[in-house]
């Protein structure tokens, strides 16, 4: 929890030396405060100033990352509500793989897995994690399925196994790749132990709040630092409830046991039950979520739901500027011209197309505004429409000139045809939703 | 080691608004339906009261556009076409709890019915399901208004949910809801101070509390939810810590959202990364539906049986028994 100036100044010799470079303990409490000195500018503090400090400055929630290349970062959110701030660190979806599947379905799965990409807004989503859940009797496929993922994906894995020896087995596996141990029982000092030796953090699991804090300063305390909570609920709104009761009592409380991401694993539901469950938590916290059951609609619906739910609501996604073809145009095809507002583009390019004509979308640089927005700010005018469309050299592209601009901004119609002559400019239609009723009205094809 | 439950305790209180009338109240419908009343953020039962659990919608049409998705299509069959039916199907098949009818086909540019067929078709909905009734219609303001009376007019003292009015075109349809006794809901684009003054103009036209449901505009998965999701966020908060003129329970459209996007339609050969495009529908609206309910939605107008039925049950499951009407 952050520390205010005053709170500082207490902890300074108060001696007022200058040696810190600030002619005042005050002073220097107060660029503390702001995060725009360090307390090691100052030669006399005490031992008691750098604890308190030290533990000040630490995140409330800690950071931890699981795997090897690109190891998925969780934790370290510092909100309640992402328009308080923004979520930072998306949750990561984890794809269980049980090994009394067999090594043939678990091997197509962990390709299939592997080979999941899909592209929206300019961004490539994929799930993160393999949870290798041991429930066949043979120790020896666990052990298999650890190679099997290794071999054939970078993602990282998390390990459930209740079996001491074949878990501590498949741990020495993964030494350097920062897996993590999911543990359904209370923690004991061997299984620590385990996670120290081979660089693993733990997933602590229980029912209640009491154990689950003791359980966290045992671990802590016996030096494993990477730690995920695993507070188990039996529906769908108690797990709400206790996901925000978590995240509040590290935020708002500083209650340092509870400072760590939260797993959420979802188990005997239907696949829609468990999307439901994956989509509603998805909002309320976890940032881990292990499945049991996928296929490709619902991955592209949870990683969408992910993606906008973890945008910086401070900043507009924004799509390239540029000249978007819709359907299959010809250089007769009408041209519209829009933001690179994605949620504009995305709006205005769906309406075209579900007006059944073909058209050229041009997108002009706002910055991410939206119509409004970047007219105000003058980024959305006719001079400035009227240079994007040179520089894209849009005229050696088409041979139309009919340009149909937003009807929010019908004001800027006379000033880009000025600047764009020999193009007619018609006023479209404010909303978006108009559109189809606009292209019959005006018989465009 | 000990723990303590850290509480938030609201001063703010949603307003209970109740949907339809009974026989004894001057309508004809078997019972009401009433939402709001929340004292704590959505679902949060360890610090606040939830009266009453958010309620699942389902919508019937006026006229079916040809952009109507196929996957939904095959699910409805021709019924789709006959919204008295269509309703029945809705509320004895897949649990509808209130019947919306969408009256887009009275647009001028998406079929001009007039507003006697609208109210024809209002009253054969309302013939044909006992449950309370919600009226959809469009922003061509001249038309919708015009089609508003004289629906209110004929639905009078059935307490329908009048949806919805804009900031530049609310007094002629509030009229009509004071006029005939339904309930309004208010619609205002994705913005808490625009919301809060349509609200504060409805007040000063003497609009009965009790009788206001807000509506932030819904963007659907993949289009703008974040914005809409964050809204809901604000408002309620707003209202939790007591500002009155938020204090409405909310209306959501997750169906009619959702089924207008690319995503719902487009076939599985032409984006292969995307999987099955009726599981898809179906994942699109439950993703959307779920989070707009963790954000505070008390009310949601659902398109897919599929998704109906998953979102209606976890509803259920998060209430865990509690809140049953
Ligand atoms: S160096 Fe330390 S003791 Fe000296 S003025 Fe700065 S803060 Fe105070």
């Amino acid at each position: 929890m952050a520390l205010s100036g005053l709170d500082i100044f207490k902890l300074l010799p108060k001696t007022n030396c200058g040696d810190c470079g600030v002619p005042t303990c005050m002073a220097f409490a107060m660029k503390l405060a702001q995060k725009k000195a360090e307390l090691s500018e100052c030669p006399h503090a005490s031992e008691e100033a750098k604890a308190t400090l030290g533990a000040a400055s630490e995140p409330p929630i800690r950071l931890v990352k699981i795997g090897k290349d690109h190891p998925l970062e969780v934790g370290s959110e510092t909100v309640m509500f992402r328009h308080e701030k923004t979520f930072f660190h998306q949750t990561g979806i984890a794809i269980q793989l049980r090994t009394s599947e067999g090594e043939s379905t678990l091997e197509q799965k962990i390709r299939e897995i592997e080979e999941y990409k899909v592209e929206r807004v300019g961004e490539q989503l994929e799930p993160d994690l393999f949870l290798i859940t041991h429930d066949s009797p043979e120790k020896d496929i666990f052990l298999k399925t650890i190679e099997l993922v290794i071999e054939n994906s970078t993602k990282g894995i998390i390990l459930d196994c209740a079996e001491y020896e074949t878990l501590k087995a498949g741990a020495s596996l993964l030494k350097d790749s920062h897996a993590s141990i999911l543990l359904k029982k209370t923690v004991t000092d061997e299984w620590i132990d385990l996670a120290k030796n081979y660089n693993c953090s733990l997933i602590l699991t229980s029912e209640s709040y009491e154990d689950l804090a003791t359980q966290v300063e045992k671990t802590k305390q016996a030096g494993v630092q990477n730690i995920l909570l695993n507070i188990t609920s039996k529906n769908t709104g108690l797990q709400i409830q206790q996901n925000t009761i978590l995240r509040r009592s590290a935020l708002k409380k500083a209650f340092k046991p509870f400072g760590y991401p939260l797993f959420n694993q979802i188990n005997t539901e239907s696949e829609f039950d468990m999307f439901a469950t994956a989509a509603a938590l998805l909002c309320k916290y976890e940032s881990i979520v292990a499945l049991h059951e996928y296929n490709r609609a619902l991955l592209y619906a949870l990683l969408t739901l992910r993606q906008n739910i973890y945008t910086d609501p401070q900043k507009p996604i924004q799509v390239d500027p540029k000249v978007y073809p819709i359907g299959e145009p010809t250089p007769e095809s009408p041209v519209f011209v829009t933001t690179n507002f994605s949620l504009t583009y995305f709006i205005v390019s769906g309406e075209i197309e579900n007006s059944g004509i073909s058209a050229h979308l041009v997108v002009c640089d706002t910055e991410g505004q939206s119509v409004l927005t970047a007219w105000a700010a003058g980024k959305f005018v006719g001079e400035t429409i009227a240079k994007f469309i040179k520089t894209i050299n849009l005229e050696q592209q088409v041979t139309t000139r009919k340009i149909i601009i937003p009807g929010f901004v019908s004001q800027i119609s006379g000033d880009l045809e000025e600047s764009l002559p020999g193009w007619e400019v018609i006023v479209g239609s404010q909303e978006a939703s108009d559109i189809p009723s606009l292209v019959k009205s005006l018989s465009l094809t | 080691m000990n723990f303590e439950i850290p509480k938030e305790v609201n001063t703010g209180k949603i307003i209970e608004v109740s949907i339809g009338a009974t026989p004894e109240q001057g309508g004809t419908r078997s019972h009401t339906v009433t939402i709001g009343g929340s004292t704590a953020l959505p679902f949060h039962f360890f610090e606040g009261e939830h009266p009453h659990r958010p309620l699942i919608a389902m919508e019937v049409f006026d006229k079916i556009s040809n952009k109507y998705p196929s996957s939904l299509l095959d699910y409805y069959g021709d019924v789709i076409q006959k919204p008295g039916e269509m309703a029945q199907k809705c509320v004895d098949e897949y649990g509808a709890e209130l019947i919306s009818v969408r009256l887009e086909g009275t647009h001028p540019e998406k079929g001009n019915k007039s507003a006697d067929e609208a109210a024809e078709i209002v009253k054969q909905v309302l013939e044909s399901v006992s449950v309370p009734l919600i009226i959809t219609g469009h922003s061509h303001y001249d038309k919708n208004n015009e089609v508003m009376k004289k629906v209110c007019e004929v639905t009078a003292g059935e307490n329908c949910l009048i949806s919805y009015v804009e900031k530049d075109n609310y007094k002629t349809i509030a009229a009509a809801c004071i006029a005939y006794s339904h309930t309004l809901v208010t619609q205002t684009p994705i913005d808490v101070n625009l919301a809060k003054q349509l609200n504060i103009l409805l007040t000063e036209m003497s609009f009965p509390p009790e009788k206001i449901v807000m509506d932030p505009l819904t963007g659907a998965l993949g289009y703008g939810i974040e914005y809409t999701y964050s809204i809901m966020e604000r408002i309620r908060n707003d209202a939790l810590a007591g500002d009155k003129m938020m204090a409405f329970p909310m209306l959501v459209n997750p169906g009619y959202e959702s089924f207008r996007v690319k995503e719902t339609r487009a076939p599985e050969q032409d984006y292969p990364d995307w999987g099955n495009v009726e599981l898809r529908g179906a994942y699109w609206e439950i993703a959307t539906a779920m989070s707009l309910l963790v954000a505070g939605a008390d009310l949601l107008i659902m398109y897919h049986p599929q998704a109906v039925a998953t979102v209606k049950k976890k509803v259920e499951e998060m209430f865990d028994g509690r809140g049953g009407d």
